[in-house]
């Protein structure tokens, strides 16, 4: 009746609970914020030239993304499979400088109970992390054994691959959310 | 359609997708958290009636560190009052009211075969079951249950037991349970209705159930931020809730500071707020099905409750800190918060007002649901407006976290919704079953529930104006609440004999499942809506043929007809 079909429509419905989610997070970084006596600057903590590395590798994941996308819709399944293992790998890459970045936090001793900064910021990116590994499970899914749907009903498939999509968008722009409110101000 | 004779009987009625059975399983584990909820209410009476005197013969059924000699200990009895509000909120009300009725009934109702999602649906019931075995098994844990209150408050609950753990991670698994409904619930209503059952011929219970899924979806996400937010408290050593240089028991707390227990509250009542519409308004939706069924005249405002129920939803989220006027807010908030709470009143006003004047002139058959229907409208009326006062920050001020907001939101809840879902397992009963609940033991648990209800409920009021605070595990130290003892005494019992007959309500349950009255047709109470045009039971699939529909929800008495009704899916 919309126009969508039942899963495109299910993805969005979950994609604005997601924004109340995360809304309600940075609601809460701006709440401690304000509410601090001091609150240090993200640059000065955070690394922020693996951050900008990872925005990159987000963005270009995004990208890869559409196109597995379009392959489908240009029925081109050989190049589906490049663009969506492309995007799981991006993502994967992510994931690992991610660790690199917790990594060096963790060997200096700094963990959530350091400070409420360090607290919002490992909870927020640990919950985007979160997201980016369900991002991964869902498109290698999609990659390997979901693939087979395309066989059977390729229309079905795609509108799949398109809400998976969109999704992850959505993790991206959470990130492009994140980068400039953790890191950078 | 109808596969269901090859299934066994675990896919049948274990690991099925069939709306219906998920909707049952939904009803029947609300109902048994329901009544788990209640005995916990019972034992917090006993404390409350006879304070420190140990509790006869059940109470050595309890270990010594929660009951040493029968004699209720204060951490114990924090526990049940903790665990009995969001066993009742959680576990009990909300599955019941969405999880069952919403399941079993919205697809039918809107002519569609199955949830647009049925192993979604399956999904979203096991989770909301695992979340109610870690908060029963938080029982069983060192420490015992969470004692910090339903609403969690920290730092009490960043530093409490193991259970406050549990809860929080049930939680989690409850919230993920309804976000996975709520998205179920909004795509099959937008998506599958019938040919011809466009939105303003919705059946009222539909609409109630639509905006109740949006309140689920939009308003506990932030409740899930808190929890994980807590669970860092507790587990990672953060503090976002504990303030800098907080002292306990004399002892500085070893933590890093700076975080803000007010912000656990925000987050808390922006769910909790709708929450209270998410419990409401399925209720609201089960007695306008009833009322108008058992009036035999159309609703008197139909349009009206729509725009009304969608104004509420609205405004349900601009609500929140009514619950916070404690807290130091400033006069520009408090001022906003007030005028925000006296509007969203206006709407249930309007639904209270058109329930009421859909009786007017109708020939009312008072049928056991419309028993119970007609009782909620004074209570959820005497709960509303009993909530207006504490709106208001002058009167809040003297009234807050005494009796009378127990008092004010139990109105709302148990004589209000809870009645309201007990009129709708009777008048469904038959469609699910074929069979009808008996009527005479109907009539005795609606007359019992309706008189013990008030009994408890009514004296809160006496003992919230006398200044008794909700959370007093010893209500005899002050003078103040020794003056109202006798309330407590009168309200306990009552509690009880509440309690005894609800057992007259499980008897008449399971002894109509083999002895009912057959229903002689498939709509036993001449009604209108599409769900008493399926074979009774419904078989897997619903309909034996798509059906179409031509008119509104509530065609009864229409001018020019020999039957007092008229189906939305007959054509002539």
């Amino acid at each position: 009746m919309t126009g969508m079909t039942n899963s495109k429509l299910g993805i969005w419905l979950f994609l604005a609970s997601e924004v109340m989610l995360f809304g309600a997070l940075f609601s809460t970084y701006i709440l401690l914020r304000t509410g601090a006596e001091s609150w240090p600057h993200g640059s000065s903590l955070l690394n922020v030239p693996l951050a900008t590395l990872n925005t990159m590798i987000l963005i270009t994941s995004s990208v890869t993304m559409v196109m597995a996308w379009a392959s489908l819709m240009m029925n081109r399944f050989g190049r589906y499979r490049l663009y969506m293992g492309l995007t799981v790998l991006l993502a994967l890459g992510f994931l690992v400088v991610k660790g690199f970045e917790y990594g060096m936090k963790l060997e200096h001793h700094i963990t959530p109970a350091t400070s409420t900064f360090y607290a919002i910021y490992f909870t927020m990116t640990g919950l985007h992390g979160l997201h980016v590994l369900g991002g991964i499970l869902v498109n290698g899914y999609f990659l390997f054994p979901g693939s087979r749907l395309w066989k059977t009903n390729p229309k079905q498939f795609t509108g799949r691959v398109e809400a998976a999509g969109l999704y992850w968008h959505f993790v991206d722009l959470v990130w492009i959310f994140l980068f400039p409110v953790l890191y950078l101000l | 359609m109808s596969h269901s004779e090859h299934q066994s009987f675990w896919q049948k009625y274990i690991f099925s997708v069939d709306h219906k059975v998920i909707g049952c399983q939904y009803a029947l584990t609300g109902l048994v958290f329901l009544f788990f909820g209640f005995c916990l209410m019972m034992l917090m009476r006993w404390q409350l009636a006879f304070p420190g005197e140990p509790l006869p013969v059940i109470g050595g059924l309890f270990s010594d560190t929660t009951m040493p000699g029968g004699v209720m200990l204060p951490e114990f009895y924090n526990s049940l009052g903790a665990m009995h509000g969001t066993i009742m909120v959680f576990l009990g009300v909300v599955p019941l009211a969405v999880g069952g009725f919403g399941n079993y009934l919205v697809p039918l109702q809107i002519g569609a075969p199955d949830m647009a999602f049925p192993k979604l649906n399956a999904a979203s019931y096991w989770c909301y079951f695992v979340g109610g075995v870690v908060m029963f098994a938080s029982f069983f844990v060192p420490g015992g249950a969470a004692n910090s209150g339903w609403t969690s408050y920290p730092p009490l609950s960043d530093i409490a037991t193991m259970g406050q753990t549990f809860w929080l991670f049930g939680m989690v698994a409850l919230i993920t349970s309804s976000l996975l409904g709520s998205v179920n619930f909004i795509v099959t209503i937008v998506h599958l209705r019938a040919r011809g059952l466009s939105f303003f011929r919705l059946p009222f219970f539909v609409w109630a159930q639509f905006v109740t899924s949006f309140l689920l979806l939009l308003a506990f996400p932030p409740l899930e931020v808190a929890g994980v937010l807590q669970l860092m408290d507790r587990l990672a050593g953060s503090s976002f809730f504990l303030p800098s240089g907080l002292v306990i028991s004399g002892t500085p707390l070893g933590v890093s500071g700076g975080g803000s227990p007010l912000l656990w509250q925000h987050l808390f009542w922006f769910l909790a707020h709708p929450e209270v519409y998410v419990l409401i308004l399925p209720a609201i939706g089960i007695v306008t099905e009833i009322i108008v069924n058992n009036t035999r005249k159309p609703l008197y405002g139909y349009k009206t409750m729509v725009y009304s129920v969608l104004f509420l939803g609205f405004m349900s989220f601009v609500v929140w800190a009514h619950h916070m006027f404690m807290t130091g807010m400033g006069t520009t908030m408090s001022n906003f918060f007030q005028a925000t709470t006296m509007i969203i009143s206006i709407p249930s006003v309007v639904i209270l007002t058109v329930l009421i004047l859909t009786l007017w002139g109708g020939s009312i058959r008072f049928t056991v649901p419309m028993h119970f229907a007609l009782a909620f409208l004074p209570m959820f009326a005497i709960g509303g407006l009993t909530g207006l006062p504490l709106g208001l920050t002058a009167s809040d001020i003297p009234l807050h976290d005494t009796y009378y907001v127990i008092g004010h939101f139990h109105y709302v809840v148990a004589p209000g919704t809870l009645l309201a879902l007990f009129g709708g397992v009777y008048y469904w009963y038959p469609k699910v079953t074929g069979r009808m609940m008996n009527e005479k033991l109907g009539k005795i648990h609606f007359w019992g529930s309706f008189l013990c209800l008030n009994g408890i409920f009514m004296p809160m009021f006496i003992q919230g104006l006398a200044g008794v605070s909700r959370r007093l595990y010893m209500p005899t130290v002050y003078a103040h609440a020794e003056a109202v003892q006798g309330t407590n005494v009168f309200m306990s019992y009552s509690a009880w004999i509440l309690g005894l007959v609800q057992l007259i309500f499980i008897f008449n349950f399971f002894r109509s499942l083999k002895k009912g009255k057959k229903v002689e047709s498939d709509n036993p109470w001449q009604a209108t809506t599409l769900e008493w045009a399926t074979p009774t039971p419904p078989p897997h699939g619903n309909f034996l043929q798509e059906p179409e529909v031509y008119r509104g929800p509530y065609e009864y008495s229409p001018p020019g007809r020999t039957e007092d009704f008229w189906p939305q899916n007959e054509e002539k």
